[in-house]
């Protein structure tokens, strides 16, 4: 089966800088990965880099292929055909992404226009059932309010329903309930969900909360300094991190339940993107970091179906885990 | 039991907002008759959503807000007239950790300067003493001298908040008020100041009131929880015993709502509903339009929080005393 986007050696330099080194992603149709990772990591810049999103001064290489189809280097016109058509976006603060002195309705019925070439009472009545299928109560009514008279829960499900108005194949989803209440959080998770069902959608969930992550993602990538450090089916990967960044992370979230233990924290913080360090970029902060980790980054190597790790040590992690599990 | 050092009883607090320039102003109830005990020595979480007056409840406990009505003591005392002699040597033992560390840091001055002005300011030792005492708080904090020497901007997120948390304990306060102190820091950087907040509350004896929206971090750290909603404290209970039988309703969503690796998110309760509005509270049971569970009586009457046995309180009809808590 082909791959619905498979992205090879994507990087990206700001200034010089690199901040996305290598990172090699495929992605199936109606799939749903998880992208965690903690700032800077690259989780975002992925994503804006696919779809041409980023300032001119950046400096995009690899390649990204949709359907078979390069997207780097694309002309406009055939972007614009993808962005918000075949792939949508929402972000972690949807009310700087909706403008304020326009109605939902207009700015849905733009979506719809440039989008399904819809016109007259058909725009209308979308507008109408979009409204309605993210649970916006009184949907009739609410057409014509202004972006601050809804809840912050109530502007991510209407940016929702903008991104899934040109019918597309992939959502990407950036943050999209980091600043959002528990309960909303839950609430907007659980449409995600619904929609890419009903849909049959494949959806990218970047989010730097992994819970967020296990529960709704298939698969999860683990990114760090701008490469994928680990890539596993989500129960996998949470039942068994094999890279020591991945076992770091899922160390450090204190459990909800049990007896409360002292947080496994990764000691240092994330190398300055201008400064990396030479050969693999978490191995100042590695508790096995042994001498071949400074001389060469790890390439993703695979060591189970459907899972690949970018570290040398991994034997010796893996050791490690099992040691302390049979303790 | 150790004695009490804070004792909040049925602090209340209203805002009055105005909506649009002409528009009439309607009070908003932030905080509307809360009554908590720390003992010394305690962690107190707060949890809650954003609105439901917890960084209020921090803020008025500190005195840097007089509540409307209620009263805090702290140490047995009560709170000084702000401005005056007492209030200061008060607050001198009384310190709080804001969200944002950038925020609460002077950008224009090196840390170190920082953390000493709370010396200089309460008049602590001789200029040499001070000294010591700043080189003796950042190794406290897991920091050396040269990162004192350094701008607010040439320090990480983590290592702010650490100067932060170096500044406030220069005084030696007994009493700490940490509004949402890692809820801006990276998971792995989050532990390294969570863990540290355990090590120095254990070494110096320090009694803790721990606002925080995120669950995980508030049971890490807290020996009991107080769950707010709306301005009202709707349960509160061992952390280890609340988060493990949640009894409100409200309690229950948010406990649900929490999503953890390795669980699927079935059988979740999700509240239908907007996030509260303080300015609009319900009659009744402030939680009663979203509640899954409401009666008749909930919608007009308000619960007290009352006792269920063992330490638990809890404030709903639908809770009340033990032979509904086996029936359930």
């Amino acid at each position: 089966m082909t791959p619905l986007v498979s992205i090879e050696g994507l990087s990206v330099a700001f200034n010089g800088v690199p901040v996305l080194r290598g990172v090699d992603l495929a992605l199936g149709k109606g799939e749903a990965l998880g992208l965690v990772g903690e700032s800077g990591s690259g989780k975002s810049v992925t994503w804006l880099a696919a779809l041409g999103l980023l300032p001119r001064h950046a400096k995009v290489s690899g390649s990204v292929r949709l359907d078979g189809r390069e997207l780097l280097g694309a002309p406009a016109s055939e972007l614009d055909q993808v962005r918000g058509g075949r792939v949508a976006m929402i972000f972690q603060d949807p009310a700087s992404a909706l403008n304020p002195v326009l109605t939902i309705r207009k700015q849905l019925c733009e979506a719809l226009a440039l989008h399904r070439n819809l016109s007259g009472e058909a725009i209308k009545a979308e507008a109408l059932r979009l409204l309605n299928l993210v649970g916006i109560p009184d949907a009739g009514r609410r057409l014509s309010a202004y972006p601050h008279e809804f809840s912050g829960g109530q502007v991510q499900r209407i940016m929702i329903a903008m991104a899934v108005a040109g019918n597309p194949d992939l959502l990407i989803a950036d943050e999209p309930t980091t600043a959002l209440d528990a309960t909303i959080q839950a609430q907007i998770l659980e449409l995600l969900s619904t929609i890419r069902r009903e849909m049959s959608m494949a959806l990218v969930l970047i989010s730097h909360d992994l819970g967020v992550v296990a529960e709704n993602c298939d698969r999860v990538a683990v990114m760090y300094a701008g490469r994928i450090v680990e890539q596993a089916p989500s129960n996998q990967l949470f039942a068994d991190p094999v890279h020591p960044y991945a076992q770091g992370l899922i160390g450090a979230l204190p459990p909800l339940d049990g007896p409360r233990r002292r947080l496994t924290a990764i000691p240092g913080t994330v190398p300055d993107p201008a400064h990396m360090p030479s050969g693999c970029a978490f191995a100042p902060r590695c508790t096995l970091a042994a001498e071949p980790c400074a001389l060469a980054a790890p390439p993703l190597a695979p060591i189970a179906e459907d899972r690949v790790v970018a570290c040398i040590r991994a034997e010796a992690s893996r050791h490690a885990l099992l040691g302390i599990a049979a303790e | 039991m150790s004695p009490p050092l804070v004792e909040v009883s049925a602090i209340s607090r209203s805002y009055a907002m105005r909506s649009g320039m002409f528009g009439r102003s309607t009070a908003v109830h932030a905080v509307d008759g809360v009554s908590l005990t720390i003992r010394k020595g305690e962690i107190l979480g707060l949890v809650g959503e954003s609105g439901s007056g917890k960084s209020t409840t921090g803020r008025i406990v500190l005195g840097l807000e007089p509540p409307d009505r209620g009263e805090v003591r702290f140490d047995g005392k009560p709170m000084a007239a702000p401005g005056t002699a007492a209030w200061r040597a008060q607050r001198a033992r009384m310190q709080m950790i804001f969200q944002d560390p950038l925020g609460a840091l002077d950008r224009r001055l090196p840390v170190a300067a920082q953390i000493r002005e709370p010396l200089d300011i309460h008049g602590v030792g001789t200029i040499a003493e001070r000294e010591d005492r700043v080189r003796e708080l950042l190794r406290a904090v897991e920091l050396t001298p040269a990162h004192g020497a350094r701008y607010p901007g040439a320090l990480s997120g983590g290592q702010r908040q650490r100067i932060v948390l170096a500044r406030a304990l220069a005084t030696k306060p007994d009493f700490l008020v940490c509004d949402e102190p890692v809820s801006a820091l990276d998971v792995s950087i989050q532990a390294q100041v969570v863990n540290l907040l355990c090590d120095l509350q254990a070494q110096l004896g320090l009694t803790l009131l721990f606002i925080s929206h995120d669950l995980r971090v508030v049971r890490q750290i807290s020996n009991n929880v107080a769950v707010m909603y709306l301005g009202r404290i709707v349960e509160i209970g061992s952390a280890d015993d609340l988060f493990a039988r949640p009894e409100h309703p409200y309690t229950q969503a948010l406990v649900s709502a929490s999503p953890a690796p390795g669980r699927r998110s079935a059988g979740r309760i999700v509240l239908a509903g907007d996030p509260p509005n303080p300015a609009a509270r319900p009659q009744g049971c402030a939680f009663h339009p979203r509640c899954p569970r409401a009666i008749a009586r909930c919608a007009s009457e308000v619960p007290a929080l009352s006792s269920v046995g063992g330490d638990r309180q809890v404030a709903c009809h639908l809770v009340s005393g033990a032979e509904t808590r086996e029936a359930a």
